[in-house]
């Protein structure tokens, strides 16, 4: 069969754009990335705010210029870019029916493919709050989109669900655009979100947030009149008797953002539960051999400079397929979340690929440890690696990395274990 | 001798920091775990700044507002004198990344630049 295409990235978000170059830099030489939006940059043309390449950069960018820096690369080494393109559904085999509003609907197929559809917001449905179902219920990307882009503000008066980074960057530029956000309710004890939104923006313009608040009611009519928040136990139970009414015209959710992985569900790709991304070796590299997958398709991420570094790696393991040069995986090393961690990505090792590059292990800790930790990874009866710091929540993405030096006992041990705990502990 | 509290957001440590101050004078920070941390209080506590990033109106472009950002941070105290000029600023397309949109603005020697090609 005559392949159209050596590598085949799917979404031009950071993820996509750093697979796409990392490919082409790897020695693919046809590599294409397919975008269903008209131009390419994914959620960081909506994020306006700075902080974006502290690490890549050494600079504080906002998210549109950190975006624009890759295209402008992407575009200088030759990519090609397939926009207002919406791939619906891929194939084992590494097909892809495409549909387009100028071409219709039509297929091409590649040597490896790159999934980096990102993630979506959760909505109201998915955390079920009750009432009646008036306008001005949106999330607080949708919002994001609106304001900073499409120049429309959805409302006047906001309550925002959600201590999220998401919910409190909007909080802060609905007050810069003349808005009132009334409080930012979150139903758990600790912030969701980074301390420094925290401070910039809901302590910076007087923002009150509500820790183990939620919202308990929706009302109004045809449009949002107010909601009823209420105090929450530790169970999450509604505590009786601390229901109080904030007038507001239009809520916004701020509760979480899934993987976006419809087509990967579609062509029987593994996907792990707890993360609701594909299941990936170090490489990225999904349960199909030349399916490959980076950024917030496979977990959420809170910094982009990791979602670039995870495209890099996806790419350049996608560029090494298209040419035949990477082995395909035997069997490989599992690895478990221990001790208070949530998920550890890669989920697997593939033992062939453990040679001279070192490999990092992405977790998220269950529940905030306020304390100096212990990060360790061990087979089931030995330390191999361990680094310290001074606490972990689960809203930071913590890292240890496994050296060449310790692929001898990774691979004697079979299976790891990433285990988070305090140091009092041990 | 007046206290005030502040969030160290220097790094994601996020350390509670004391200044203690005697007019305008920084005369201890207490709570930092570092030096980075003990500047920021110090700032903090006489004269905070920010990076600003927003959008102004944009004509003959994929979209109708161009997204700007701060070319360093400003004092907090010129945030909304800095926005009402934003306001009023209008641009026509193409601009590239990092045009100057406004020079020296509100007088704080901090240039606008555009945050993407439009
Ligand atoms: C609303 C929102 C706001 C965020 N704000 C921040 C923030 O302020 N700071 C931060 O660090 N992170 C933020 N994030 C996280 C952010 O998503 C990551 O930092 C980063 O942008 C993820 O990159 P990505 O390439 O994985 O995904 P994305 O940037 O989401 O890119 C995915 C791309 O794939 C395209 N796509 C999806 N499915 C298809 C298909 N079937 N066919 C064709 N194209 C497809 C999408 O249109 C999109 O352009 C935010 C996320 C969301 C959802
Ligand atoms: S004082 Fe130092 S360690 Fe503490 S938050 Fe500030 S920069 Fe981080």
């Amino acid at each position: 069969m005559k392949h159209n295409y050596d590598v085949v990235v799917i979404g031009a978000g950071p993820a996509g754009l750093a697979s796409a170059i990392e490919a082409k830099k790897a020695g693919a030489e046809k590599v294409l990335v397919i975008e269903r939006d008209r131009e390419p940059g994914g959620i960081l043309l909506q994020c306006i705010h700075n902080g974006f390449g502290l690490h890549t950069f050494k600079e504080d960018l906002p998210g549109p210029a950190y975006a624009q820096r890759f295209i402008d690369e992407a575009r200088a080494l030759g990519i090609d870019f397939m926009l207002d393109t919406m791939v619906m559904e891929i194939t084992p085999e590494r097909l892809l029916w495409l549909s387009s509003a100028r071409k219709g609907y039509f297929s091409i197929d590649a040597k490896a493919i790159v999934l980096a559809m990102g993630c979506r917001e959760r909505t109201r449905p998915q955390i079920r709050i009750p009432g009646m179902r008036p306008a001005g219920v949106f999330t607080a990307g949708t919002a994001q989109r609106w304001v900073n882009v499409q120049g429309f503000m959805p409302g006047k008066r906001f309550v925002i669900l959600g201590s999220g980074d998401i919910g409190m960057i909007m909080a802060r530029r609905l007050t810069l655009e003349g808005a009132r956000v009334e409080s930012v309710l979150e139903v758990q004890s600790y912030l969701s979100g980074l301390m420094r939104n925290y401070v910039q923006c809901l302590e910076d313009w007087n923002v009150p947030l509500h820790l183990r608040h939620t919202v308990k009611r929706v009302i109004g009519k045809n449009r949002v009149e107010a909601v009823e928040a209420v105090a929450v136990d530790e169970k999450w139970q509604f505590v009786p008797g601390t229901e109080r009414i904030i007038p507001c015209d239009t809520l916004l959710l701020s509760v979480g953002l899934i993987p976006e992985n419809e087509l990967s569900k579609k062509a029987g790709i593994l996907l792990s539960a707890v993360t609701g991304g594909p299941v990936v070796d170090q490489n990225f590299q999904t349960n199909f051999p030349g399916i490959f997958a980076a950024g917030n398709v496979v977990h959420v991420y809170d910094l982009v400079d990791y979602v670039s570094e995870a495209g890099n790696q996806a790419g350049h393991g996608a560029a090494l397929f298209a040419n035949g040069t990477l082995a395909k995986p035997q069997k490989s090393i599992k690895v478990n979340a221990g001790k208070n961690v949530r998920y550890v990505v890669p989920q697997f090792l593939d033992p062939q690929a453990l040679k001279d590059e070192a490999i990092v292990l992405q977790c998220r800790v269950t529940q905030p440890i306020e304390e100096d930790v212990w990060f360790e990874v061990r087979s089931e009866s030995q330390s191999i690696v361990r680094r310290s710091d001074r606490y972990a929540r689960p809203g930071e993405m913590v890292s240890v990395k496994l050296t060449p030096s310790m692929f001898d006992d990774v691979l004697k041990a079979g299976e790891l274990f990433l285990d988070i705990y305090a140091k009092s502990e041990a | 001798m007046e206290e005030k509290n502040f969030i160290c957001t220097a790094c994601p440590m996020g350390c509670k920091l004391i200044v203690r101050l005697d007019g305008n004078e920084v005369v201890q920070v207490l709570g930092h775990r570092c030096r980075r941390g003990e500047n920021y209080g110090a700032q903090e506590a006489t004269t905070p700044k920010r990076m600003l990033a927003t959008t102004v109106r944009a004509r003959g472009g994929l979209h109708p507002l161009l997204p700007v950002y701060t070319s360093a941070e400003v004092p907090k105290a010129k945030m909304q004198e800095i926005l009402a000029i934003l306001r009023d600023v209008d641009i026509t397309c193409p601009v590239k990344m990092g045009d100057v949109i406004l020079k020296d603005i509100a007088d704080t020697g901090v240039d606008i630049l555009a945050s993407r090609d439009l």
